[in-house]
């Protein structure tokens, strides 16, 4: 089976436009969370993560037409150019296939009209994919908060099956006040900025942002060390549409599934830790069943807020980061433990050699997905 | 190692018609989805509450997959990590996502609900089916303006192949607004089971899509 690294790499969040001005800002213990007055989003104050869209509009006006494209376009396509103008790939080929994951994509479209044709997660990837001159028709993954790790493992098992042998993934969601009246409606919102695995959690906040990461069989040649993507799975609790498992019997068999493939120990977690008093409680039993309530474990949440379809993505990158320069990151928010078992919270930051990281994630509709990530 | 499958059965709900394995099963003359969803939820004799809560997808998908899997024993025979649901359609949940948005145009009338807001996802019709059948195994939701029966080959296919799944209930789930149609088939390795309805292959899902 042949091996699929972990090539070049974006994050656009409001915390940086590149995975490396992210980090920088992550490790000088900044939030991109602030408590967000706008009308239009809601009719009461939140706590977001918004990215400026002043900002925005002039990165992408630099190099491109703002005019013929969505906020949601522009913030992908920056976020995929970047990626790409970091590796010597050709990705122009029939061998590359572009993946998108978003949970909305341009639903802020919705409201002046139904009928608008870019509403369609098909049609939205298809723009994305003709700015590129990707060749083949893109994938478009929607499967609520998993769907960043479900685009990298579909990406992935596609190029083990030998259909592609280089995989442009990017996951982007946008805050519209369609979702965060949603997530309001369920009380899931925090007072303020959220709080993973803490005591005092009370909520998750809402971030917008973007990540690419591109899958390749070739050798990684842009630096450090070789990171593969190991295999990933994704399950069902078969429990409950809205709320989690009390057994956490899902994500307990997702993260199985992974070890028992695996031959080496995990030595980093990289969780889902939304903040929500139910997602963190069944993901502290899920790692506690599979053995591992003694590896360090993040949710890098308490950075840049919960972005839903580029949450797996984004915080896959920080894995990979995290992995290539020996940086555990702490999880930002955390102060006193909060889950009935007791999880080796990351509670600042630390030099550390980590040769691999259990990325998972848990969504409505009662869907679990996990990955592991190696040096190779 | 590559495994051969075949479609042990197949359900389409289309046109106010419900055809399993080719077969016609229940018809309406007349009514609304909704209306042809309460239909066939009767004629199912099953009684499931939560049917009722369910947005128009659910509803669909659900029925669906509640005539492919009748008498099919899934769970005796297979374990319920072995199982996988691989699902695709055009609008995603843009049609609930609508009745969400009806819910916070107006502020003087800003009701948004839980119960509606849940829907707002593709993927959740895949929890209904797995909550139904207790169904622990992948899932995948894929957005493709049209069906694509080669994806949905490979992508299966290689489930199959590396053993993550057993079996796998596949296929096209989609409403927006007045049209909506369903097909989704039973997968299964050959040799498991004693008979099939034709070999797992591109042009055989292709076929039985665009069956009448």
């Amino acid at each position: 089976m042949r091996d699929v690294y972990l090539s070049a790499d974006n994050i656009i969040t409001p915390l940086g436009f590149t995975t490396e001005e992210n980090a920088g800002n992550m490790l000088e213990g900044r939030s991109g969370i602030r408590q967000v007055e706008d009308n239009e989003l809601s009719p009461a104050p939140f706590h977001a993560s918004m990215l400026d869209k002043k900002i925005l509009y002039e990165k992408f006006s630099s190099f491109e037409d703002p005019g013929k494209y969505t906020r949601f376009e522009q913030l992908a396509i920056c976020s995929i150019k970047d990626a790409i103008s970091g590796t010597d790939l050709d990705l122009s080929g029939s061998r590359t296939i572009f993946i998108l994951s978003t949970t909305k994509g341009n639903i802020d479209l919705l409201e002046a009209d139904p009928g608008d044709e870019r509403l369609f997660l098909w049609n939205t990837a298809r723009i994305l994919g003709r700015y590129f001159n990707f060749k083949n028709e893109p994938l478009v993954i929607s499967d609520a908060c998993i769907s960043g790790i479900q685009a990298v493992i579909t990406g992935v098992r596609l190029i083990k099956a030998g259909l592609y042998d280089h995989a442009v993934i990017n996951g982007t969601d946008i805050i519209s006040e369609f979702i965060v009246s949603g997530f309001n409606s369920f009380k899931s919102l925090s007072n303020g900025p959220c709080r993973p695995f803490d005591k005092t959690r009370d909520g998750l906040s809402l971030g917008e942002g973007s990540g690419t990461i591109i899958l390749t069989v070739d050798h990684d040649t842009s630096g450090k060390c070789r990171i593969i993507a190991g295999d990933g799975y994704s399950t069902n609790d078969a429990n409950h549409i809205s709320g989690p498992s009390r057994t956490a019997e899902g994500l307990f068999l997702a993260i199985s599934r992974v070890m028992k493939r695996s031959p080496s120990a995990i030595e980093f977690i990289s969780a889902h830790g939304t903040a929500t008093p139910y997602n963190d409680e069944m993901e502290s039993i899920a790692i506690t069943r599979a053995g591992l309530q003694d590896v360090p474990v993040n949710s890098f949440k308490g950075y840049w807020g919960h972005t839903l379809g580029a949450a797996g993505v984004i915080e896959s990158i920080m894995g990979k980061y995290s992995m290539r320069n020996g940086i555990l990151f702490n999880s930002k928010g955390f102060s006193e433990a909060g889950v009935s078992n007791p999880l080796n919270i990351i509670s600042s930051p630390e030099r550390r050699e980590i040769n691999n990281c259990l990325k998972i994630a848990s969504g409505f509709g009662g869907c679990n997905a996990a990955i592991l990530y190696q040096k190779k | 190692m590559r495994q051969t499958c075949i479609i042990t059965s197949f359900c389409a709900v289309r046109d106010n018609k419900l055809i399993l394995d080719g077969k016609l099963l229940y018809e309406s003359a007349t009514g609304d989805f909704t209306d042809f969803a309460s239909r066939l939820y009767k004629h199912s004799g099953i009684s499931y509450p939560k049917f009722h809560k369910m947005d128009n997808l659910c509803k669909l998908g659900f029925i669906t997959s509640e005539f492919l899997l009748k008498d099919k024993e899934l769970s005796g025979r297979y374990a319920g990590v072995e199982t996988g649901i691989i699902l695709m359609n055009s609008s995603s949940s843009l049609d609930t996502d609508r009745n969400h948005q009806n819910t916070i145009s107006d502020r003087n009338e800003y009701f948004p609900s839980p119960s509606v807001f849940v829907y707002t996802l593709p993927n959740v019709v895949i929890g209904e089916i797995c909550i139904r059948h207790k169904i622990y195994g992948e899932g995948n939701f894929f957005i493709s303006e049209k069906f694509n029966s080669l994806f949905v080959f490979d992508y299966v296919s290689q489930l199959f192949n590396n053993n993550l799944v057993e079996c796998c209930i596949t296929g096209w789930v989609e409403i927006n607004g007045s049209n909506y149609r369903s097909v989704l088939y039973l997968i299964e390795k050959t040799g498991k089971t004693e008979s099939g309805i034709a070999n797992f292959e591109p042009a055989e899902i292709e076929k039985i899509y665009n069956r009448k």
